[in-house]
């Protein structure tokens, strides 16, 4: 059970979160300047890396907050996003 | 200690006196017996080996109290009455005869500063040291008591008796307000971030009928901890030779824990084989208990100072010293079934026999080969460890060790007490101060002075007699086979010969196979390496592993608040997603029978569009989406429009996933200019939430939005049919009902029943529908006042089923019936729902290429050609009534029913090209039989919507 | 000391890589191995190795609980499974070598109406393509496999089941085995401790791979590397819509055999068998996360276990023995990729999620002849990158279909 930092409620176990894959993915600005292979990769196209992933973490069984962690996927040691503390991703202003 | 054995147990039937502190394999060595069971493919006998959780062959079937498969003897605690039986290598199960005796298998969760793993020296002294910095301390130790090898023979600390130490440390510490000890209880695994699981046992040692009712039989403790030391200490390591199972030879330490700490000496006349100082130590306890040592055999001819005096010393009290020999052999010739000589011959430095073999009558043969450190904790979190020859072990890699695991003591191959001690409270100490990794004790010294021995030969050796896996029946030969098949690896080697895959999974054995193989292989044992050990450490009873998961707690249940009414009238009912929902209401029949479902349905459907019905629709998913920006959320999500919709106005919706496939749908209310309530289906209501949080957080938290999930603090009743009007007139006699006062889709604040509600005038049935919100407390009451209302107009609850049937006969769809995730919206025939005039989420992936095949699946509704047959839900559709496969199919049946108002059964399908083929036949295939249908637009009742308004 | 009665022979030699070869596998798993002996056997192309970074057979191969069967919804699927299964019915007569290869049946429970309508689906598609399916009641069921708690009284009650009997297990060592042994006898070159560090191009050809044993030339570079897959295409720049994840499961101890065919239920996520020596198998899950760490978390074994002991009360007493995590590679729609690349002479088989080993020599086989033909084999049409464009997804969620 992994221990999440939670920027609000502090570490707390992972089954009381939902996982929610790569982070920093963006909706495109306008989805019909995009062909379809484009517009594929957003829908499918993920990172998949053995090392160091900054990924999403939904607390779904807490404050319901979405937020962004570093994660290692070999050893699942677990850095912050930003110096301090694991981010909310609504610091992350997409117009 | 055992003294007095005043009891019995039974053991394959056998009564076998036993005492206080007996396991089973103490008792039957105190009444001579030696081996218990057979190995599963060469029925060779199994010797009890070992003692407590090191080493153990001989595993046993509890047949008293809940019973449990495959326990090793030596770890069965003895009660009066105990029964066990003894196994040929497998275990049994079979179902309780009753579940009275069923007893109850806990899970609890406990954090603190420092765990210790182990009770014995180091981990007792560790754990001092960390309380004493007012740290919060666990220390967790498998056998009855605290001590570890200390309980097993006569060792002296500070001057005193070593179990006086133990007691006294063990008593500082349960006093410690902020020290928790934990015995009968094996820390099993090591996860993730400092999580380890533990299995306490708290009841199989006692009589079942001396067991409190209250306490359950075990714990798994999810344990928390910032720091780990695992003092985890080592198991003594056999050797391998021909016949080293035979009953009669046994671990050293354990023929000294018998015969010291049980008063259970396993034999008169023992020969010691051993390579280091503490098998000499042994040869000694034995002596002192009262063992004939016939022989010391040990293979190391240079046995430094400490091990030539003990030599000395044991050679004075009349042993027959052989230094440089080796056991090559246990003898047996009148098969007695146990051993009674040994074979010893000088070996080289690979274990060969150089000379003449002599044979030396015993009836014990005390092995030591070595002590492994015991790492699985250790390498669970990826704690490397290197092989040390000066220890002939494999020791922990420290130096990169994870930051919050430290060993100390035997398990980091500290084998002097002193230095265990002193170490122990080092690494304590440093733990609870969670200083960093260069605060590590020295390196360990090999005070024991080890040799490497692992496997003896003689040029006549036979093969298959060498065991390297009793437990699996692995020998030489296997494994020699294997290498001559050209297998290197090591886990190559472990998969063909299937060593370390037994009930001990290679804890004991595990790295003499691996030094045996790399012998055969002229390699080291470093290069080699062991097979990497996985969770659990112990086996854990899977009862346990569920804990109270079980029954109606494997997953939690939803009920309305009207559940209980549903209960008392019999309905029958179905799980959707958690919830439970009345699926339809049985009546009794005139001839006393109950209705069968389809009599059931048949009534509530008729009753429904012919007069009136209800149904509790409160799973339906609420979401409150509130803020300025709301209406302009809602138009990113929905297919549909949603920021016209007028206040207190209803507008069904569609949402897509970002692939353009249809993820839920339903009912957006407007309440006010910045606040929507929204609907959700039953099973989707978290899915949906989460949905709607995840891009208004991730993408547009510029947005002035906010979600509050409201399910539960409504009730929600459909009133449904032409009678409708009449009963809410009675239920809310301030309410314009009329079909201009209350229009279609309209909402309405008022007074239901004496209580504030909301109604809907939606329709998921074609008829005139009144759908009532009220605060789910007052859900029971106003069901019932709906029912009093309705009384004069045989108002029929209906459940899910009749609500199926219904909408289905309106083309309705249900998600999760006619979407399977690959049905885009304007598939499942919603195109005229999205909105031309805007972006939405998935709209782009509307315009991929498959997407715009006219070939794509799309709903339908079919009409059996005989007006009759219900089609199968899950029918596949195909355009020949004969067919043989492959059979190309062109869609599915995706909902089914009998339809009273329509006169006959019909369907709903997903058909390729559907939308073309209307009036098309078709042929309905289910389990071997096919059905002509004919194709016809989904709509079947009421087309023109003339009911809606009553 | 004496021999052994019957020297057993060699199962593959152990070679040092040579400069340069025809086609070079990545991976030494069922399914790099299995293209490898149909690449020599179906094709006459010997001059192949097969590169793998560890021992072979390590991965996931050593891993999985060996469930075989080929009773998938859709049309592409079927074919593919179902061409895996015929060629596991004459597989060990073809490698000649045991692999306890058992058609004991797979039963797939249905615990709700939509399960059950979701089953009945799979069902009948599945016989209109020819495949053996049937749909068992729970009184049958208990017939079938009567340990199974068909109880109403079970939080989600058993309604009925989904059954594939010639459906089974196989030995999953012995099936890499096999392929290895027959592979090498046809020449084909097995590398263990060689893992390839990166690819040599030119142009947009692939023509050769870096490995910690030195450079390898290659006329075509086939990747069959499961959860590792990504990795290595990261480095052509080659992105793949593949999520890699821990997936565990577990064995009890050896018990006396009373369980003679496989379980599997998507709604309460386990599955159970015994095998030959008697241990019983149980798998779920993946784990929610991205992992190549080999190791789950303990909440996911603890849930498949509670739903095991819910199916079968009389394995309440059974014990976990060891558990175990492989790394599996999910695609978006739980089918795999298999085909061409933006690299000629590059070719992909991944993404197959919890469902491979069933697959390995249809897998191998299809793979095998993309590779030797250059275009994808017609049962892989449907698997190419290009769906991921065109939304042709092969969605095996839906009809729960996808696990195992």
């Amino acid at each position: 059970m992994l221990l999440i930092p939670c920027p609000w409620c502090g570490p707390r176990e992972e089954a009381e979160f939902r996982y929610g894959g790569q982070a920093h993915l963006s909706y495109p600005d306008d989805p019909w300047q995009l062909d379809d292979a484009a517009w594929g990769d957003y829908l499918y196209m993920r990172a998949n890396p053995e090392g160091e992933f900054a990924e999403r973490w939904f607390h779904a069984h807490g404050c319901r907050t979405w937020f962004t962690v570093r994660r290692h996927t070999v050893t699942n040691a677990i850095t912050p996003e930003t110096p301090g503390a694991s981010s909310p991703v609504r610091t992350e202003v997409h117009p | 200690m055992t003294r007095d054995r005043n009891y019995t147990i039974t053991v394959d039937g056998r009564p076998v006196p036993a005492g206080q502190g007996d396991t089973v394999a103490s008792a039957l060595i105190a009444d001579g017996v030696r081996s218990l069971g057979f190995s599963p493919y060469l029925n060779r006998p199994h010797a009890i080996w070992g003692i407590g959780s090191g080493g153990a062959c001989a595993h046993v079937q509890v047949e008293s109290g809940p019973g449990e498969p495959m326990v090793p003897a030596t770890t069965v605690e003895t009660y009066p009455g105990l029964r066990v039986r003894s196994l040929h290598g497998r275990g049994e199960v079979s179902l309780p005869e009753s579940d009275d005796g069923e007893p109850r298998h806990d899970h609890t969760w406990a954090h603190c500063d420092v765990l210790v793993v182990g009770g014995g020296p180091a981990g007792l002294a560790a754990a001092r040291a960390a309380a004493d910095t007012r740290a919060r301390v666990m220390i967790v130790d498998d056998a009855p008591d605290l001590g570890g090898h200390l309980r097993h023979a006569p060792r002296r600390i500070h001057g005193r008796s070593a179990l006086d130490w133990v007691r006294h440390t063990a008593e500082e510490l349960r006093e410690h307000g902020d020290v928790q000890v934990l015995t009968r209880t094996t820390v099993t695994g090591q996860y993730h971030h400092g999580e380890l699981i533990a299995l306490e046992r708290r009841t199989d040692h006692r009589a079942p009928a001396t067991i409190p009712t209250h306490m359950a039989r075990h714990r798994l403790w999810h344990i928390r901890a910032r720091q780990v030391v695992l003092a985890t200490g080592s198991m003594e390591r056999p050797l391998a030779f021909a016949g080293n199972d035979r009953p009669g030879v046994m671990l050293a330490g354990a023929a000294v824990g018998y015969a010291w700490a049980h008063s259970a000496p396993p034999g008169e006349r023992a020969v010691v084989m051993g390579a280091h100082n503490e098998a000499l130590v042994a040869a000694r306890h034995l002596a002192e208990a009262g063992v004939d040592i016939s022989a010391v055999v040990d293979a190391r001819t240079d046995p430094g100072p400490a091990g030539a005096a003990l030599l000395d010393e044991l050679w004075r009290g009349g042993a027959q010293i052989l230094q440089g020999h080796a056991v090559t052999e246990t003898r047996d010739p009148e098969a007695s079934g146990a051993v009674t000589a040994v074979r010893v011959a000088p070996i080289d430095g690979s274990g060969r026999a150089r000379g003449e073999e002599t044979e030396v009558p015993c009836d014990l043969v005390a092995v030591s080969g070595g002590f492994d450190p015991c790492l699985a904790l250790w390498t669970q979190v990826d704690g490397g460890t290197r092989y040390d020859p000066a220890h002939a072990a494999f020791l922990p890699e420290e130096s990169a060790a994870p930051a919050t695991v430290r060993c100390a003591g035997a398990a980091r191959g500290t084998r002097d007490l002193d230095a265990a001690l002193a170490e122990g409270a080092a690494v304590g100490h440093a733990a609870a101060e969670q200083r960093a990794i260069p605060t590590r004790p020295t390196p360990a010294e090999p005070v024991h002075h080890p040799r490497e021995l692992w496997l003896v030969t003689t040029p006549h050796t036979v093969e298959t007699e060498v065991l390297v896996d009793p437990h699996r029946d692995a020998t030489l030969a296997d494994v020699r086979a294997a290498l001559d098949a050209n297998l290197r690896s090591i886990e190559h080697v472990k998969r063909h010969t299937t060593i370390g895959t037994g009930p001990e999974q290679g804890r004991a054995w595990g790295v003499l196979a691996s030094a045996v193989v790399g012998q055969l292989l002229d390699t080291t044992p470093e290069q080699l390496g062991t097979p990497r050990r996985r969770a659990p450490l112990a086996p854990i009873p899977l009862a346990t592993v569920a804990g109270r998961d079980r029954g109606d707690f494997f997953d939690p249940i939803r009920r309305t608040p009207m559940h209980q009414w549903h209960l008392e009238q019999g309905a029958v009912f179905e799980d959707i997603g958690q919830w439970r929902r009345a699926r339809y209401y049985p009546r009794w029949t005139a001839d006393g029978q109950v209705e069968d479902m389809a009599a059931a349905v048949r009534r509530e459907c008729r009753s429904t569009r012919e007069s009136v019905g209800m149904l509790d629709a409160s799973t339906l998913g609420k979401i409150l989406v509130e803020g300025a920006d709301a209406p302009e959320f809602l138009d990113r999500i929905y297919a549909n429009m949603m920021s016209t919709l007028r206040i207190g106005k209803c507008r069904y919706g569609v949402i897509c996933g970002a692939d353009g496939m249809v993820r839920d749908d339903g009912v957006c209310v407007r309440l006010a200019e910045d606040r929507y309530l929204v609907t959700t289906t039953s099973g989707n209501a978290d899915s949906t939430l989460a949905w709607l949080e995840e891009w208004q957080q991730t993408e547009w938290p510029q947005l002035r939005v906010q979600c509050t999930p409201v399910t539960e603090h409504w009730a929600t009743i459909s009133v449904v049919g032409p009678r409708s009007r009449e009963v809410l007139g009675r239920l809310a006699p301030g309410l314009d009902v009329t079909a201009t006062g209350f229009e279609f889709m309209g909402m309405r604040n008022t007074e239901i029943a004496g209580v504030p509600g909301l109604v809907l005038r939606v329709s998921f049935s074609g008829e005139l529908t009144y759908e009532i919100n009220v605060p789910s407390w007052y859900g029971l009451g106003v069901w019932e006042a709906v029912l009093e209302a309705g009384a004069p107009y045989d108002i029929t609850p209906y459940g899910t089923e009749t609500m199926h049937v219904l909408r289905a006969e309106k083309g309705f769809i249900v998600v999760g019936h006619e979407t399977d995730g690959q049905v885009s919206v304007q598939d499942a025939g919603l195109g005229w729902a999205v909105s031309t005039r805007k972006d939405f989420v998935g709209k782009r992936s509307l315009a991929r290429a498959d997407l715009a095949r006219d070939d794509r699946e799309q709903l339908v509704a079919l009409v059996p050609a005989d007006g009759a047959t219900v089609v199968a839900e899950g029918a596949q559709l195909i355009t020949h009534p004969a067919p043989e496969p492959p059979v190309p199919m062109v869609g599915h049946v995706t909902s089914s029913y009998d339809s009273p108002a329509l006169g006959t059964p019909f369907s709903l399908a997903l058909l390729s090209g559907g939308r073309g083929r209307h009036g098309e036949r078709l042929y309905a295939y289910h389990l071997g039989q096919t059905v002509p249908v004919q194709v016809t637009d989904p709509v079947l009742y009421d087309r023109e919507g003339t009911r809606r308004d009553g | 000391m004496t021999a052994p009665e019957t020297a057993p022979d060699i199962l593959w030699r152990r070679p040092e890589p040579r400069d340069s070869y025809d086609v070079i596998v990545v991976g030494a798993g069922g399914h790099g191995l299995a293209c490898a002996y149909y690449l020599a056997a179906n094709h006459g192309i010997t001059n192949v190795a097969v590169l793998d970074k560890g021992w072979l057979a390590g991965g996931n191969m050593a891993r999985n609980t060996t469930i075989i069967r080929s009773n998938y919804l859709r049309g592409p699927s079927a074919g593919l499974y179902e061409h895996a299964l015929k060629l596991w019915e004459g597989l060990e007569d073809e490698l000649d070598y045991p692999m306890l290869f058992s058609q004991r049946g797979v039963l797939n429970l249905a615990h709700t109406t939509h399960n059950v309508r979701e089953g009945i689906r799979r069902v009948n598609a599945n016989q209109l393509n020819g495949i053996d399916a049937e749909w068992l009641t729970p009184e049958e069921i208990s017939k079938v496999a009567p340990l199974v708690n068909t109880s109403p009284e079970l939080r989600y009650p058993v309604l009925g089941a989904t059954y594939q009997p010639r459906a089974g297990i196989a030995k999953h060592d012995y099936v890499a085995w096999g392929f290895a042994r027959a592979a090498d006898r046809l020449g084909v070159d097995l590398i263990e401790d060689c893992a390839v560090t990166g690819f040599r191009t030119s142009g947009d050809r692939v023509v050769g791979v870096e490995t910690t044993r030195g450079p390898i030339s290659a006329g075509r570079v086939a990747l069959s590397a499961a959860g590792h897959t990504s990795v290595l295409t990261d480095q052509l720049g080659i992105r793949l819509p593949l999520q890699s994840h821990p997936l565990q499961a577990l064995v009890s101890e050896l018990l006396e055999q009373v369980h003679d065919t496989v379980v599997m239920s998507n709604t309460v996520h386990v599955y159970v068998s015994q095998v030959h020596k008697g241990e019983l198998v149980l798998g779920a899950g993946i784990d929610a996360y991205n992992g190549y760490g080999q190791r789950g978390s303990f909440h996911v074994l603890q849930h498949q276990i509670a739903a095991a002991v819910e199916l079968f009360p009389i394995f309440a007493r059974a014990h976990l023995l060891r558990s175990w995590g492989g790394i599996v590679d999910v695609s978006p729609d739980a089918s795999p990729i298999i085909g061409l690349t933006p690299y000629a002479g590059l070719y992909l088989n991944c993404g197959w999620g919890t469902g491979g080993f069933k697959a390995t020599p249809g897998a191998g086989w299809v793979l095998a002849d993309t590779v030797a033909n250059d275009r994808p084999h017609p049962l892989a049409a449907a698997y190419g990158l290009d769906r991921f464009t065109t939304g042709a997804l092969v969605d095996e969620h839906g009809a729960a279909a996808v696990a195992h």
